[in-house]
């Protein structure tokens, strides 16, 4: 059963084996499979057919929802960025050429959105890979339980952005607040965490960077103990102290995982949306009274959904979207030109 | 003599599989020394601090809160918070929905995910480099590019604030098919498959008795990690639901937004709404520790 099947699925090898090894031989065989109807003849083109399908099979339910609910919609939003379309009258879409992109670009709201992307995006990546590369060199020491030490590092993970912000809203409450009185303990002036334009992205960061650092930690240190062993054996024969094979060995071995990290958090920087929203409570989507915290993500569902001007929104997110290219190329050419000047050392 | 027999290739092959480790710990994985127990202290207090201030805060009454200095320790609120949260904030409904939405999302991405995983693992055709790379350039893509169409769609089909609006976009997902396939490259041998294949089972029967066997270690993983994400996804579900059918993090928008204008009511939700997935982490913490290094080194 078994065996006629396989002469039947490969021909040519069944005939190799035989006896009588003439190509005679696999042309009787391939003739006796076709005409008879049904039998194993039927199964085996199943079966063919099954190898061959079968992996696109698997593949397709990613690429089918994937195409209906995100690459299918991308390339609505640049439709819908062309047109006036406004959350009050669904109905009536008129063409607006480049008139939303054309608006928008001389808008000082877009302008200060992005550069407060920009800043609170700076503010919260840069100390949040730099602390956790030091957290996941301090885990890579052999610890006392070392797996509490990383559960524990990771749970601010399992706090949603709004649970996050709505207690940091609080903590950075101006008059009541703990970081306010925290900080007059050490003797320090209180600072106007809500108003005062670098005061409101620091504590926007923070959430930032609470949230993310122990995750970051933990990919750094997948990678470091990655690291071949030797590697610091013969750095520590040269005479290299601590600090030394953490330079020379650890960060060069570390440099696609921190541009990988580099990357991801620059992508998470240029979406940040629900911080600020829920950092400025009831009238959250203007991002402060000067509007000193607004991001991007922020400015596209205020001009969407509270404003209602679903045609800017669309032309808001595409321009995102171009920013996020450019940054990639970016990152792709510096880590290039990284690679290439470390070679010639 | 039958003893011996047992414990010989035992200790055989227990002893050279240890010893390299401990050489390698010697040479480089050097105890940690005081000073980095002290900042790790301080690393796990500012990690923690603030999940256990919510829990103080929710204890509290919002007049207390709105006082210097803010409180320390718990107070005898917390029930009434709770409940107060649950059935006014709509924090009971929105649990619930919850855990069917992010339930179903799991199970669709782990299920898609492995699936995928496996034949861009496994099996050949034409364009699977191509596609792989498609696949993973796609976690580029922001959300925010989508939610415009989505939503005048889902308002088309009358599924505003039905649930399986913020389902059905979140069923896959990029990183759980190249998670699933860097774990399956190494973990399902390739002969598994074959003698499958050569005893005439279908890709089907191959998936049920070879795949999903070897799988389920990083299925179990993928659930737990595509769980939490499903949990705190909020863009989509708070432009695609209101008040009156909310998920958490819908919920916790309202309250953030002057809904229920009471500071400890506020904190309560916010307890409320993260207590399954801290429950989670005191549970799988290691698992879920696993995953993200796992995910992380091969990604």
């Amino acid at each position: 059963m078994t065996g006629s099947k396989q002469a039947l699925t490969h021909p040519a090898s069944s005939a190799g084996t035989a006896p009588g090894d003439q190509p005679g031989a696999a042309r009787r065989a391939r003739g006796r499979g076709r005409p008879a109807p049904g039998g194993s003849s039927w199964r085996s083109r199943l079966y063919r057919w099954d190898m061959k399908a079968s992996p696109y099979a698997f593949i397709s339910p990613f690429f089918v929802i994937f195409g209906a609910f995100s690459l299918v919609p991308l390339l609505y939003t640049a439709w819908y960025s062309l047109h006036h379309v406004q959350l009050s009258s669904l109905d009536q879409q008129t063409w607006a050429g480049l008139e939303n992109y054309k608006n928008l670009f001389s808008s000082d709201f877009f302008w200060n959105a992005l550069r407060n992307t920009f800043s609170i995006g700076l503010i919260s990546t840069v100390p949040q890979l730099l602390a956790a590369l030091w957290l996941a060199h301090m885990l890579n020491y052999r610890l006392r339980g070392s797996t509490v030490w990383r559960v524990v590092m990771l749970t601010p993970y399992a706090t949603s952005v709004a649970a996050a912000t709505l207690v940091f809203t609080l903590l950075f409450a101006p008059d009541s607040g703990m970081i306010n009185w925290l900080l007059g303990l050490v003797g320090a002036d209180p600072v106007n965490w809500r108003e005062s334009d670098w005061g409101s992205q620091l504590a926007v960061s923070s959430i930032v960077i609470w949230r993310w650092t122990g995750y970051n930690a933990l990919i750094y240190l997948a990678a470091m103990q990655a690291v071949p062993a030797d590697l610091y054996e013969s750095a520590a024969i040269d005479g290299a102290n601590r600090w030394q094979q953490f330079r020379s060995v650890t960060i060069p071995m570390l440099r696609p995982t921190i541009l990988f990290t580099v990357v991801v958090s620059t992508i998470g920087a240029t979406q940040l949306f629900g911080e600020p929203l829920l950092f400025g409570g009831v009238s959250g989507t203007k991002g402060g009274s000067e509007h000193q915290y607004q991001t991007l993500g922020l400015y596209m569902y205020d001009q969407g959904w509270i404003v209602g001007n679903l045609g800017k929104a669309s032309a808001i997110a595409w321009s995102m979207f171009l920013i996020l290219l450019i940054i990639a190329a970016i990152n792709l050419l510096v880590s290039r030109w990284l690679r290439t000047t470390h070679d010639h050392q | 003599m039958t003893t011996s027999e047992v414990t010989l290739p035992q200790k055989t092959a227990g002893a050279p599989a240890r010893r390299p480790m401990r050489v390698m710990g010697a040479g480089r994985q050097l105890h940690a020394g005081p000073v980095t127990y002290v900042v790790l202290v301080l690393f796990a207090l500012v990690s923690l601090a603030p999940l256990v201030w919510t829990a103080i805060a929710a204890s509290r009454t919002n007049t207390r809160l709105a006082r210097t200095p803010p409180p320390l320790w718990f107070g005898g609120n917390l029930f009434r918070n709770l409940q107060t949260a649950w059935d006014q904030a709509g924090m009971g409904t929105a649990m619930f929905n919850t855990v069917f939405v992010a339930g179903t999302i799991t199970a669709g991405t782990v299920l898609f995910s492995t699936l995928a995983g496996f034949a861009f693992a496994k099996l050949r055709f034409r364009f699977s480099a191509t596609l792989l790379l498609l696949t993973i350039g796609t976690m580029m893509i922001p959300p925010q590019l989508a939610v415009v169409p989505l939503y005048l769609w889902m308002s088309d089909l009358g599924w505003a604030n039905h649930l399986q609006t913020v389902v059905l976009p979140t069923l896959v997902s990029a990183f759980g098919t190249f998670f699933m396939r860097q774990y399956l490259v190494q973990a399902l041998p390739s002969e598994l498959i074959e003698a499958a294949r050569v005893d005439g089972a279908s890709s089907l029967r191959v998936v049920w008795h070879v795949v999903f066997p070897a799988a389920r270690p990083a299925m179990a993983v993928l659930g737990l990690l595509t769980f939490v994400m499903a949990w705190n996804d909020f863009l989509w579900p708070i432009i695609a639901l209101n008040g009156e059918n909310p998920t958490v993090q819908v919920a916790l928008n309202q309250l953030g937004t002057g809904y229920i204008p009471d500071d400890s009511v506020i904190m309560a939700g916010a307890l409320l709404g993260t207590l399954p997935l801290l429950i989670a982490f005191l549970l799988f913490g290691k698992q879920i520790v696993g995953g993200i290094m796992q995910g992380a080194v091969k990604g």
